[in-house]
């Protein structure tokens, strides 16, 4: 069984969808009880990073998720579920701390003086070079391949080794990370048809349905 | 790279696709039926389409629900993304099309009569969902007025100024109809949909007059377009949205083949 963290993210109908059709078992979990069930955790997310932390803090899945990761165990973060894995973001206003699995900041693209200007944010499909063909969320999926994207912000993780593939916008940006049990995706593969759905079922058959 | 992106528009009535000419209203019977809104949005996800939008013409309450019928019937077999327009008049209405599927919504009317409601709705579900959709008429001296109310009703505003305050308050998308161009199949108005691209910094959709492929490479390559939107052309069959990428993979245009 997949647990999906429901601290209220907007786009959890269509990562639960996504995630059945790709032969997964969901339950969607807003609180820790239940979790020790779980054969693999997604934390997917949409919006601001302090709308995040704050509500997974409020619901007590903050510490469970941590928890769940130090123990080695299948995760997934999606979008601002990949960002809250960071120490912190830049954010407008942002005071909110991470879940601080990896070290860096969140960071806003900046608009560049070239022609044409970088448009924020940056919305549409996008290609992802992988850094390596070892990482197990990407077995059969091209590098090059094309996901969807929807953010003005992303993490620069200080480890490099985590990077599982850049994605070129202005500059190359860490679009996907991988450590050890814990895989995360600037992308949405929930929105990304063929592509999204092979990379979910990779997690899924890794995690156990 | 990122690719440029093509967009069928669904225009819903009752349940049904349907697509009039020049701002064709529903109620004047000016309208054509073209077919099952699913059965349509699981063509384009499966000729590549980037992103569909649905619209809701008559944006009455009897026609929301059945909008979110058919958003959560579509986003159950198209992994996609999904943008709903049309009627939406409260952060409320934005969160049930969430809900129910949506990735974004767009505002039209409701944002000129109330331009908060881009603040409120940027603020609870981040920029990224909210889509300012502008229709704009040609008038003298090279100024393109805002039209609200389905292009009835003269705002008094202007096109470029009317972007820049949408995006100041929060919208992170722009969609740009020429009510001139749109139904004529006579190509898009290419000079409007640079100034707007040119002084926003968030993507700017083009909407209204594709007639050939041509039209679709030139809003992208002269009017600076990010995305482009056409319903007819794709309605009729006239062209598939795989016949629209690769022809602007031929004229140059990042696009992403599948």
């Amino acid at each position: 069984m997949i647990a999906l963290l429901d601290y209220g993210a907007g786009n959890i109908r269509s990562v639960e969808k996504a995630l059945r059709f790709v032969g997964a078992e969901v339950q969607r979990m807003a609180s820790p009880d239940s979790l020790s069930g779980a054969h693999g955790v997604v934390l997917p997310g949409v919006g601001a990073f302090d709308d995040c932390i704050n509500s997974m803090q409020r619901q007590e899945l903050l510490g469970a998720t941590r928890d769940w990761i130090r123990s080695g165990r299948p995760f997934l973060g999606i979008c601002v579920g990949y960002q809250a894995l960071f120490e912190r973001s830049e954010e407008f206003n942002s005071c909110a701390l991470g879940l601080g699995v990896f070290g860096g900041p969140v960071v806003r693209f900046q608009p560049t003086a070239g022609e044409p200007a970088l448009k924020i944010p940056q919305i549409g499909w996008n290609q992802v070079e992988l850094t390596s063909d070892k990482c197990p969320l990407f077995q059969g999926i091209p590098t090059g391949s094309y996901f969807y994207f929807v953010h003005s912000f992303f993490p620069k993780p200080e480890d490099a080794s985590v990077v599982a593939s850049y994605t070129q916008y202005g500059k190359p940006f860490a679009s996907a990370v991988w450590k050890d049990n814990v895989y995360a995706t600037q992308f949405h593969p929930e929105k990304s048809q063929a592509n999204g759905l092979r990379l979910l079922k990779n997690f899924v058959d890794l995690a156990g349905r | 790279m990122l690719a440029r992106r093509v967009i069928p528009c669904l225009d819903v009535h009752d349940g049904k696709v349907t697509r009039g000419v020049q701002f064709g209203r529903a109620e004047e019977g000016g309208l054509k039926s073209v077919g099952d809104p699913v059965e349509l949005a699981r063509r384009y996800n499966d000729q590549g389409a980037d992103e569909m939008v649905f619209f809701d013409i008559t944006a009455s309450a009897h026609n929301r629900s059945s909008m979110i019928d058919v958003i959560e019937r579509t986003a159950d077999c198209c992994f996609m993304p999904l943008t709903v327009g049309g009627g939406i008049r409260t952060v409320e209405d934005m969160g049930l099309m969430l809900q129910a599927g949506a990735d974004k919504v767009s505002i039209n009317s409701s944002a000129l009569a109330n331009p908060q409601l881009i603040h409120s709705g940027a603020s609870k579900y981040g920029s990224q969902c909210i889509v300012v959709s502008i229709d704009v008429k040609r008038g003298l001296d090279q100024r393109w007025e805002v039209f609200s109310a389905g292009g009835r009703k003269n705002t008094g505003r202007l096109a470029v100024e009317w972007a820049y305050e949408a995006v100041r308050l929060g919208a992170g998308e722009i969609v740009l109809n020429s009510i001139d161009a749109d139904g004529t199949k006579a190509g898009f108005d290419l000079e409007i949909t640079r100034r707007v691209s040119e002084s926003v910094g968030v993507p700017v959709v083009a909407s209204g007059g594709a007639g050939t492929l041509d039209h679709m490479a030139d809003v992208l390559l002269i009017g600076c377009a990010d995305a482009v939107l056409a319903a007819s052309i794709f309605h009729y069959g006239t062209y598939t949205v795989r016949q629209v990428k690769e022809h602007l993979a031929k004229r140059g245009i990042p696009v992403r083949l599948v």
